[in-house]
């Protein structure tokens, strides 16, 4: 029992209640205390990534019941890692919203610390029913910070995303109560053991069940079929919420990876790497179609919203190979893209605030006042995230595309990648030539200045991309290690045997 | 009992999807609504259809399963919320857009190229 497991969910929880308390509270105060909050979170998953990096599983037993019946947080090196990930993406976008963002409505600060809740929530959890509250935790604050600020623009995508998230709790739902009647619990370590032991005639249940996890996840993900809903809900988002819904597909790509690889991996007889040959094809064709929608953009915020769309494409056809060579790569590329596209939301905003009526469209407008600075960053961020050498991104791309083994999967997977690329280079130049070198005559009303905050949190994020590649090594490491944990379940079935606290006798 | 259960349970969820794709925001509501009711009482009957059960075992001589009531009571609350603040959407995109389809205007929404774009809505 290791009580600061509980700290990653406690933290955002008691400092949103606090912002609900304070709501009427001047803006500075509640601005201390919510930054307050995400750096206390961003200390902690850091000393937790630290904890979890000698490979061992950290169990909390919620109200000391004993594993398979009461509720755990495990703590492993893809929690640990998804966790800080999380944070430090928190961090900047929380201190870009102090632009202006949070005086717009006065729960953003309680919203943006609830969303943290439900995501710590999802990575810690080690039972499939706490996963799916943790899902509704963080869509329930997705859905107040998607329409954070009001306005037509925000309803309508947003309706779709509430009414599609929900569609999907239901099949969650479903699919959750299939696997307890057919296998009597729902904690992942217990699954995990009795999963392979599924009779023959309850197979298929197991089966359907494991499928419609799989449409729920990649529903989060934006998976192709059920990618339609994001483009126009990020791209209208206020800026520091979409950086910070970079990791809400990132979410059903975690549970993808934990699920598929403890309760579906390799051990588990019949349904071994169950839905993995759906996966591969969908998440090329995701990827293909994130591309050809990156082109078609006709906004910049667009063209990042399709950027996450291929990154999911990426990152699942990865994890679709099943090998830890693959998943170790996917996790490297995992951090680069969603710090970078975090970034590029943020980078897009400062643009758009420059440039007028233009805003963010893809179209001649006067010259920015920021013309050099922005520039730069954007330039890095759209190399980082097309995969040119020498930022990340390329790392990251190169590192998978190692990963695949000789086979037609190989050509497949080689060659979307590269052309995909090749075209997403294409759509980021095409998109900077027009915004940053065609000018018009005429000057834009009041472009506002760049102010220290947003500067810093912006460029930190684009500029994490160099620090990816200076410390490529030690990440590296931490990657492989992480895939290799997740590919030997075994060790995390031992978490079964947590013994409960007892009362010392003599108290 | 069986039977007529799952016949409940075919019919709800028939209506709620045949309702959720009228695509007008009231009946998409109502659909949801019918689908959270299905999957409550799918929920429920995953620990098996018992009567005259108490959820406690040694207090009676067959026993129910309590975890799917606690995982029920836990769906219903969500529901419950989920669906009051979707109505709350609803209202306010039928206020937003003028209209109750769930793509709201089409003009409103993919104005024509060059056009100026609707002024930010302010507080």
């Amino acid at each position: 029992m290791n009580h600061w497991l509980t700290a990653p969910i406690l933290l955002p929880l008691l400092g949103g209640i606090l912002q609900i308390f304070l709501s009427f509270a001047p803006l500075g105060l509640r601005r201390t205390l919510g930054l307050a909050t995400t750096s206390l979170i961003l200390v902690v998953s850091i000393s937790l990534l630290l904890l979890a990096d000698d490979g061992a599983y950290r169990v909390y037993a919620l109200g000391n019941w004993a594993p398979p019946f009461g509720i755990v947080l495990v703590l492993d090196r893809l929690s640990a890692l998804m966790l800080f990930m999380t944070a430090l993406l928190a961090l900047f976008c929380h201190i870009y919203s102090t632009r202006g963002t949070d005086a717009q409505g006065r729960h953003f600060h309680a919203l943006f610390l609830f969303q943290l809740m439900g995501l710590n929530i999802a990575f810690l959890t080690g039972d499939l029913f706490n996963l799916f509250v943790a899902f509704e935790v963080l869509l329930i604050a997705s859905y107040g910070l998607l329409m954070h600020g009001g306005g037509t623009a925000r309803s309508v995508p947003g309706l779709h995303y509430v009414v599609l998230n929900l569609i999907g709790s239901s099949l969650f739902l479903i699919s959750v109560g299939l696997l307890y009647s057919v296998v009597g619990t729902l904690n992942m370590a217990d699954l995990a053991v009795k999963v392979p032991q599924v009779a023959p005639e309850d197979l298929p249940l197991v089966q359907a069940a494991g499928m419609m996890l799989l449409v729920v996840f990649a529903l989060k993900a934006a998976l192709l079929p059920l990618c339609f809903w994001l483009p126009r809900a990020y791209a209208n988002a206020t800026a520091p919420v979409a950086a910070l819904f970079a990791v809400m597909t990132k979410v059903g790509i975690y549970a993808i990876l934990r699920v598929y690889s403890l309760i579906f991996g390799d051990q588990a007889g019949p349904l071994a790497n169950l839905g993995m040959d759906w996966l591969f094809p969908l998440a090329l064709v995701t990827l293909a179609f994130g591309v050809i929608g990156a082109l078609g953009a006709d906004g910049l915020r667009k063209l990042v919203a399709w950027q996450v769309i291929i990154s999911v494409g990426t990152l699942l056809a990865a994890i679709s190979l099943h090998s830890e060579a693959s998943t170790s790569a996917a996790l490297f590329y995992l951090l680069n893209t969603t710090w970078v596209v975090g970034g590029l939301f943020l980078v897009t905003d400062l643009i758009a605030r420059q440039r007028g009526s233009a805003a963010d469209r893809i179209v001649t407008a006067p010259r920015m006042r920021s013309r050099t600075l922005l520039s730069v960053l954007f330039m890095i961020g759209a190399t980082a995230a097309a995969g040119l050498p020498p930022l990340s991104g390329f790392f990251a791309k190169v590192l998978i595309l190692e990963s695949v083994k000789p086979s037609p999967e190989m050509g497949w997977l080689w060659s979307v990648i590269l052309i995909g690329s090749f075209l997403t280079v294409i759509a980021y130049s095409r998109a900077g030539s027009i915004v940053f070198w065609r000018n018009v005559e005429g000057h834009v009303k009041d472009p506002g200045h760049l102010t220290l905050p947003v500067t810093v949190s912006a460029g930190a994020l684009i500029s994490l991309s160099l620090v990816i590649v200076a410390l490529a090594e030690p990440i590296n490491r931490y990657a492989d290690a992480t895939a290799e944990q997740l590919h030997t379940p075994s060790a995390y079935i031992e978490i079964l045997q947590t013994p409960v606290v007892t009362r010392r006798e003599s108290l | 009992m069986e039977i007529l259960f799952a016949f409940v349970i075919g019919t709800l969820t028939a209506s709620g999807v045949y309702l959720i794709l009228r695509a007008r925001t009231f009946p998409v509501v109502v659909g949801l609504t019918m689908l959270s009711y299905a999957v409550n009482l799918f929920l429920f009957a995953t620990g098996r259809l018992v009567t005259a059960g108490q959820p406690i075992i040694g207090s009676a001589k067959s026993y129910t399963d309590p975890l799917p009531q606690a995982l029920v009571l836990t769906a219903i609350v969500i529901g419950f919320a989920m669906t009051a603040f979707v109505v709350v959407l609803a209202l306010r995109s039928r206020a937003d857009t003028g209209d109750d389809h769930v793509d709201g205007q089409k003009e409103a929404f993919w104005p024509e190229p060059g056009a100026k774009p609707a002024p930010e809505e302010t507080r």
